[in-house]
């Protein structure tokens, strides 16, 4: 990820310890995927309760751009920044491969350089990658135009077997309320240039340079 | 400290023959102390001092201009040139994996990403090379899931990708399945870290995790063949932690740039006992350990546990004391263990205390590198019989048997296997598992693109044929090799170097010790003739349940280096109408084909011999015509024939084509398995420049048609429709998973 900002910005990233207590003024704060703590106890889990957590909170409601990725949504929805939760792959294995992804809102700062329900191809890399929510959250990300990313088929529909890990509505990823935090499971820095076979993962990041001077 | 006598069923049991024990009465003077018997037996076994291969692994050809290190140091290390090297080996975690296959493949991975990060490495590239019994036996649907699930589930979290390997099911893998992990990494040829301890008086320091009693007399129980009881021997399978692991490796390079290391060694087989041993008899100096000192995390350890204990994510350094605030401050930050354990002496002797008491006093250099060195009888493989085309039985119609052939549990699709595997991580992936090999983008280490005119990749590909290699060893070792090499230049890439993981049953038995020489011979043969050097490997014996041995497994990892990667070729026709090539000819050897043994249950004949002039001429070819941009697709012929890479190339791409065999025997051209070969498409326009380069280098080309269509069609022959193919080579292995 801080290889791709760099690519795609030509800024190299600020890189924030786990045990810093003061995050920087910055533009955007990118959590990257990975196994944070091994995602020992559960995926995500403790890293949540990490030192640097509360300037990010602060960070959050001051309205500064979060994006998480993989791991950093699993991020995420455990420290409560967004709602729901990644559990266990319908598969119950780890899942690495290349997937279409329909881009639902293109109103926000992560998805507006994208024309609304653009299909793309993306990656994924994860065991823990299956979105749940209760009833109401669900209807109320969908009603709030809160779902940024579904997996479909190449031909953008969805349904089950373009599903590949369970998760409700096929979502791939979700934004806050206030609209200045992405979580996706998918790794858009992961198709970016041809060496990757594929720029279509260059959306985000041109959305996110859309206002940066 | 209470000791155990030291009774003949003791030595017995810890795999110490009767001359051997003499020879550690002699050299102790006097009988060794439990804890010393226990070093002797960590020290002796077959797993760390390679007594049966050692004479024969010395006559492989391990030097060439780009070979910065050889065998001898943690991995191999070869130039790959601007300043920049790749570290590489592949070892073996067969018997743990076997026990307990998700623990067992889990460290088996973290052991090789271990040894070449202890270099200076940051590992870019893993591959694994798994064997598993018959589908039907009841246990390979348990070993099969448990190993994938633990080499994903320690690779991913680590944070390397795996780029390609290879499944195999075959009976003899029924009580003793192969697990062969290979790691690479990359380093600058200035900042490489050694093994071999300098200087007198200088810390001993103790890095990583704490020490428990897991994996206690674990090399022990890998120098040995499995009988009914191995189920007892689950307490010798270690734990992996791949999160330390990360740590650890993050760890060590912030220390290396310390200045703080003066000499360092991963803690594998054997722990403490091997690392500390290895360090001193390099350097020609004693070491003095004091295991008090050692961070555990058990109570009341003993010494003999200690020096034997097989805990993972563990590093023993020499460290430099000028800086050793420094390197403390690194391992607290990283929350790792950093304790001074000891230090060097000028004695040669391994000295060990616990508890105020000396609890080992043995001579360093007769425990490491002087260890005993056997010429184990052998018995040459009695020479197979070729069998002739005309006595191969014919099939109705050979082209739907492809289908069958894409759809068996050896030629299938392996991706339930590798999208569980994390193939994309790092972001420099240009190939992934499914090609001949794979390939990665080089980086320089901190992850920024180098100031090149253009970006280089490194290709990787693990190969070998067991059955080849049991019919006739010699042929088999060579074709090991040339397969790897051919599936290197496959992508474009020039063949740098290679590491062999030499998996045999018994050594003590003579016809089992031929195989293991004859097949060095063969892989010696090849290494020489390609220019492909063996700079790193390991060697599993005692591959055997109840006196059944495994087929000879001699898996070879390469590496080869193109200039730009953005060149590199893959296996998918790409355009319609591109004209297909066969280079190399139409072949004939049928002996212990996939043909013969799949349909007609026949294991039988000899191997295809390897022409390795013509595998060189060959290769050098591919390379030069895939560098000059001349072909759009390319891919080597194995196991399978010309039809199943046909096959590979229509599934692979959705696109089918039109072959003509002109005079050949269909079942005979389609499914022989001669080696040195390749098919290629180009556009029409460049057929006769890629022939004419043909002529003028010696190789065979023959045009056998075009991309078109949705059926791979051989005139006059048979059709079978892309779509046919592609599902039954995606559907055995997940169906036979989920069974």
């Amino acid at each position: 990820m801080a290889t791709a900002l760099e690519m795609v910005s030509g800024v190299k990233p600020v890189m924030v310890w786990h045990q810093e207590t003061e995050i920087p003024d910055v533009d955007l704060i990118a959590i990257p995927g990975g196994f944070s703590y091994g995602d020992y106890l559960r995926a995500g889990a403790i890293a949540a309760r990490s030192p640097v957590m509360s300037s990010l909170r602060d960070k959050a409601a001051a309205g500064v751009n979060i994006l998480g990725v993989c791991n950093g949504f699993q991020i995420l929805t455990e420290a409560g920044l967004l709602p729901g939760a990644l559990m266990r792959n319908a598969g119950l294995h780890f899942i690495c491969r290349e997937v279409h992804l329909r881009v639902e809102n293109t109103n926000s700062y992560f998805t507006r350089s994208w024309a609304k329900n653009a299909v793309i191809r993306c990656p994924i890399a994860h065991h823990d990658g299956n979105y749940f929510t209760d009833p109401d959250t669900l209807k109320k990300l969908e009603d709030q135009d809160r779902v940024a990313f579904r997996y479909v088929n190449e031909n953008g529909n969805v349904n089950d077997t373009s599903n590949p890990n369970g998760s409700r509505n096929n979502i791939a990823g979700i934004l806050n309320d206030r609209g200045n935090i992405l979580g996706m499971m998918p790794h858009p820095e992961n198709l970016i240039e041809s060496l990757h076979g594929g720029t279509d993962g260059l959306g985000l990041f041109k959305s996110m340079l859309e206002n940066v001077a | 400290m209470t000791d155990f006598e030291i009774t003949p069923q003791l030595i017995a049991d810890h795999g110490i023959t009767d001359e051997e024990y003499a020879r550690i009465l002699e050299l102790t003077g006097r009988e060794p102390t439990y804890t010393e018997l226990g070093i002797w037996s960590a020290m002796w076994n077959e797993h760390c001092s390679y007594k049966s291969s050692k004479k024969w692994l010395k006559t492989l050809p391990t030097t060439g201009k780009r070979v910065v290190h050889g065998p001898g140091e943690n991995a191999g290390v070869v130039d790959i040139d601007d300043g920049e090297t790749i570290i590489f080996k592949m070892e073996s975690h067969n018997h743990p994996s076997y026990i307990e296959p998700y623990q067992g493949a889990t460290t088996g991975v973290g052991g090789i990403l271990r040894d070449v990060f202890t270099m200076g490495a940051r590992p870019i590239a893993v591959m694994n090379a798994l064997r598993f019994g018959d589908p039907d036996h009841p246990k390979t649907r348990h070993v099969a899931s448990g190993v994938v699930a633990g080499v994903g589930g320690y690779g991913n979290s680590f944070g390397v990708p795996t780029v390609g390997g290879e499944v195999e099911f075959h009976p003899s893998y029924n009580g003793n399945c192969l697990v062969n992990a290979f790691a690479a990494g990359l380093a600058d040829i200035d900042k490489i870290f050694l093994s071999e301890a300098k200087g007198v008086g200088m810390p001993i320091v103790y890095l990583g995790a704490k020490t428990g009693r897991d994996g206690v007399g674990g090399a022990t129980m890998a120098s040995a063949e499995f009988d009914d009881s191995i189920e007892e021997k689950r307490p010798t399978v270690q734990v992996g932690d791949p999160f330390t692991e990360k740590r650890l490796l993050e760890a060590t390079l912030e220390l290396m740039k310390t200045g703080a290391v003066n000499a360092i060694q991963d803690m594998g087989a054997a722990g403490l006992t091997c690392s500390a041993v290895e360090m001193g008899a390099k350097g020609n100096l004693g070491v003095h350990l004091d295991l008090d000192l050692v961070p555990v995390r058990e109570d009341n350890m003993t010494a003999y546990e200690m020096m034997l204990s097989e805990s993972q994510e563990r590093m023993l350094m020499v460290l430099n004391p000028a800086k050793q605030a420094e390197a403390e401050a690194v391992f607290k930050k990283w929350e790792l263990d950093f304790a001074v354990v000891g230090h060097t002496t000028d004695t040669l002797r391994f000295e060990v205390f616990h508890k105020g008491e000396k609890v080992a006093d043995l001579p360093i250099k007769d425990l490491g590198d002087e260890a005993p060195e056997y010429d184990r009888p052998w018995l040459e493989t009695p020479a197979s019989i070729r069998i002739k085309p005309a006595d191969i039985p014919v099939l109705q119609n050979p082209v739907e048997a492809l289908a069958e052939l894409m759809g068996s549990p050896n030629q299938c699709s392996r991706r339930w296997v590798y999208e569980q595997y994390d193939t994309l991580i790092q972001g420099n992936t240009k190939q992934g598992p499914g090609g001949d090999a794979g390939v990665i983008r080089v980086l320089d280490e901190t992850g920024r693109r180098k100031h090149l005119p253009t970006q280089k990749g490194l290709a990787f590909s693990v190969d070998v044929t067991p059955r080849y290699c049991k019919a006739d060893p010699f042929e088999g070792g060579k074709q090991a090799v040339a397969e790897c090499w051919r599936n290197i230049s496959a992508t474009g890439a020039l063949p740098l170097a290679a590491t062999d993981n030499l998996n045999f049953g018994n050594p003590e038995r003579p016809e089992i010790m031929g195989q293991f020489v004859g097949c060095i011979k063969g892989i010696g043969a090849a290494c020489k003739a390609l220019e492909f050097p063996i700079v790193s490997g390991n060697v599993s014996l005692y591959n055997e349940t109840n006196g059944e041995a495994i087929l000879p497994t001699p898996a070879i990892g390469g590496v080869g280096l193109l200039t730009d990667v953005s060149l590199a070729m893959t296996i998918p026709f790409k355009n319609r109408n591109d004209v297909v090539l066969l280079v190399g000819g139409h072949g004939n050897e049928m002996g212990q084909s996939v043909y013969l043994q799949h349909f007609f249950d026949r294991e039988e004949g000899s191997p295809p011999p390897v022409d390795l002039a013509k595998e060189k001429s060959n290769g050098d070819y591919i390379r030069s015509i895939i560098l000059n941009r001349q072909i759009n697709a390319c891919h080597d012929i194995s196991q399978g024939g010309l039809g199943l890479a046909l096959a590979d190339m229509c599934v692979s791409s959705g696109k089918g084509c039109v072959v003509d065999l002109g005079d050949e025997d269909a079942h005979i051209a389609l499914f022989a398995e001669d080696q040195a070969r390749y098919i290629v498409t180009c556009h029409p326009d460049q057929v006769q420049s890629v022939t004419d380069m043909a002529t003028t280098a010696g190789v065979n080309v023959i045009p056998l048609g075009t991309v078109a269509g949705d059926t791979l069609k051989v005139t006059g022959v048979g059709t079978i429709s892309v779509a046919q193919l592609k599902n039954a080579h995606e559907e055995w292995f997940p169906s036979y998973m989920a069974g």
